[in-house]
């Protein structure tokens, strides 16, 4: 097995993400993974002894379970786990102020301009640098309602009564080999508490970002939007280019009780050597509507499928998803919905781009039982290619039994031909104008929906990466 | 200074030469009209003017006010100020027209500088005025399910935008289209001007009938055969392009 990545011809981060500051970690679990590592880590977080048994189960599950290449990319196989770093930190307690962050990691953030947007629209921040977060805190505002956003050690030991009511249960460790992964590893990532009848107006945003090289990120967050109460998350992810495999593999488990919203937001920018493999499932009760926008760009490899199970009456599941794999990456995205009571809906649209060698493929399953009566299910597909040795494959999984419910479905592919490319060159544009103004056109009517600061980021990041793949 | 000069050019498309030896003068402030029998080379000149990369200049030169063109790339030229009308435009699924026209204004601009957006729809709604358009026009998805009335509109309101100094108008089959043809005339009436030289190619008759060119140029198999006042334009009409074969034949 090697753990040398190919080197993509270009590195789309460069603008953005790609910088480091020399390690200083306190806190090192070393290479490898055994039962030390887990030790060291409930040690180090000063974990009860439930948890610590919790995540030895997870590894023995993690160590059972082969790696899904049956179906999935065998590139997965590059990845080393004995040469990966599962714990680095600089300390386990956040700062509350960014005056008392580490200078190198407030650099690092400011220049990610996390700082500047919580001031600007946040009502929330957390930001996580390699396992810990180094900074987190909430609006006092948002606080006094009663909304609790801390990361998932804190959350553990200071709200035990919900933290565990729901760990665990809406991905169970066993769903993947990569989910017991996390489930034996996890450090960092949000826990979220919002009360009944809460709205929190602003959204809450957590910032992944990883620094050190032959390293594995393992967040784990856990939002619970109670009775009525609506909250909006954002997660943003970077990582320095290393000639070497970093691996990010997360769980995310969304609760909505009844008649809560929850929109969870990503846009992920990944450095082209990290396996992006994360595990994101929502329930949502009775009359509860959980919407996922994934925008996917970057990484190595990432494969994720946010999932809804629409457990109450009326319960409403939304995956909008972007996926933009350039040369050497393969963007591996779906989406999963799960019907699980009468009169549920669900709609996913699915926007792929594919340039060059660059690969996506689009899986999906949408499953309604035959004795449910009234559910809705809207998928669609669709993918642009740029250039020709793009390649795209869409795998809808569509599960619907009796004659009471109803599906839809469509896909297309399209391609940026050298004809719009010459159109729009006569009128001025340069050649990576030309392919972002299409890609932009391409996603256009999906991120017209997404608040207006992620579409702008989006906009960015979708010119650089074109700027990147020109000549 | 002032002109377009297209001297001696020689163009071949899949190694078949098309163009051979063309030469044509278009100075600014007139409009010359092309007119030919079909695959004589009219669509090709335009093509190699605007630098699309399957059209290779095998000889000659092509002076934009004195500077040749020949090796910038198409994205210099249209900004270096030559515009061409397509005969058959691209469309751009999801991009509306007002966004695209901004994108290639912005193009124009120097690094750091931003359009100012209620200037410019001040200006863009100026322009669809003076041209007759409508306002919700340019909400729409550029030529995306555009019939040929409309796909001429975008492009002649992309012309009046960008304010070239030369632009060529590839209306070879626009004559079959009479919304068509009363867009394209309407709009070359409207906007011309002592600051833009227009070439206007063209394979029927009737097209001048709505615009009155200063020049009219009669091509057969890749060069001008014969030049004139724009009642040459009426005379090929009244004996056909076999006329134009058997003139090229006896010149030859």
């Amino acid at each position: 097995m090697s753990t040398t990545a190919p080197t993509p011809s270009f590195d789309l981060n460069r603008d953005i993400g790609d910088f480091s500051y020399p390690e200083s970690h306190k806190f090192d679990a070393g290479a490898g993974l055994s039962e030390r590592t887990i030790d060291y880590i409930c040690d180090v977080k000063g974990e009860d002894d439930w948890i610590r048994a919790f995540r030895k189960k997870a590894l023995q599950v993690f160590l059972s379970k082969p790696l899904p290449t049956h179906w999935a990319s065998r590139d997965l196989e590059t990845i080393n786990f004995d040469k990966i770093r599962y714990y680095l930190s600089s300390g386990q307690q956040p700062k509350r102020t960014w005056n008392e962050v580490p200078d190198d990691i407030k650099q690092t953030f400011e220049r990610l301009g996390i700082p500047e947007n919580e001031r600007k629209f946040l009502a929330g921040v957390e930001a996580q640098f390699d396992s810990e977060a180094a900074y987190s805190n909430i609006k006092e505002a948002v606080g006094k309602q009663g909304v609790i956003f801390v990361g998932s050690t804190e959350g553990l030991m200071k709200h035990p009564e919900i933290f565990r009511k729901f760990f665990g249960k809406v991905i169970p460790t066993g769903d993947n080999k990569f989910s017991a992964l996390n489930s034996a590893v996890f450090s960092g990532g949000s826990f979220i508490y919002v009360p009944p009848g809460v709205k929190v107006k602003h959204p809450l945003q957590a910032y992944f970002r990883i620094n050190a090289e032959n390293f594995g990120q393992f967040e784990r967050t856990l939002i619970i939007a109670d009775e009525g109460s609506e909250v909006t998350y954002m997660e943003g992810c970077t990582a320095p280019k290393f000639g070497t495999a970093t691996l990010h593999s997360a769980v995310v488990e969304l609760v909505a009780l009844k008649g809560a919203k929850i929109e969870y937001i990503t846009v992920q920018n990944w450095s082209a050597n990290v396996f992006n493999l994360v595990t994101k499932r929502a329930m949502a009760e009775e009359e509860a509507v959980v919407k996922w926008i994934d925008c996917n760009i970057g990484s190595r490899l990432t494969m994720k499928y946010p999932g809804v199970v629409l457990k109450g009456r009326k319960a409403r599941g939304e995956v909008l998803s972007i996926a933009l794999a350039n040369d050497g990456q393969h963007q591996d995205t779906g989406a999963k919905m799960i019907h699980a009571a009468d009169e549920t809906t669900s709609n996913i649209i699915s926007k792929s781009i594919s340039i060059g060698q660059g690969r996506s493929s689009y899986r999906g399953m949408v499953h309604i039982p035959k004795h449910l009566s009234g559910c809705k299910n809207n998928t669609e597909c669709d993918a642009l290619l740029i250039n020709t040795n793009s390649r795209t494959d869409t795998y809808p999984a569509i599960t619907v039994r009796g004659n009471r419910n109803s599906v839809q479905h469509e896909a297309s592919v399209s391609k940026v031909s050298a004809d719009q490319i010459f159109y729009m060159q006569q009128r001025g544009l340069s050649e990576a104008e030309a392919m972002s103004l299409s890609v932009n056109g391409f996603v256009n009517d999906l991120t017209r929906q997404f608040p207006m600061e992620y579409s702008v980021e989006l906009k960015r990041l979708i010119d650089l990466e074109m700027e990147g793949s020109v000549g | 200074m002032n002109t377009l000069d297209i001297r001696n050019l020689s163009v071949r498309v899949a190694g078949n030469e098309i163009l051979k030896n063309f030469s044509l003068t278009i100075p600014k402030g007139e409009v010359h009209a092309i007119m030919g029998p079909n695959g004589t080379g009219k669509s090709t000149l335009a093509k190699a003017l605007a630098g699309h990369e399957d059209y290779e200049i095998t000889g000659g030169d092509v002076l934009l006010d004195g500077t040749s063109i020949l090796e910038l790339e198409p994205d210099e030229r249209s900004r270096s100020g030559l515009f061409m009308a397509f005969q058959y435009p691209s469309e751009i699924p999801g991009v509306s027209i007002a966004n695209f026209i901004r994108a290639a204004l912005q193009a124009r601009l120097a690094e750091g500088e931003e359009l100012e957006a209620t200037k410019y729809y001040k200006r863009l709604y100026e322009k669809m005025d003076l041209l007759s358009i409508d306002r919700k026009f340019t909400a729409r998805s550029v030529n995306e399910g555009f019939s040929g009335g409309e796909k001429k509109r975008c492009e002649i309101l992309q012309l009046a935008m960008l304010e070239p100094k030369y632009a060529i108008l590839d209306e070879t089959d626009s004559g079959l289209d009479i919304d068509a043809l009363k867009v394209v005339a309407h709009g070359v009436n409207t906007l011309r001007s002592q600051n833009m030289g227009v070439l206007l190619i063209t394979h029927y008759q009737r097209l001048l009938n709505y615009i009155v060119p200063d020049r009219v140029h009669v091509m057969y198999d890749g060069r001008i055969v014969k030049s004139g006042p724009k009642e040459l334009a009426l005379e090929l009409e009244a004996n056909g392009y076999e006329w134009v074969r058997d003139h090229a034949t006896a010149t030859a």
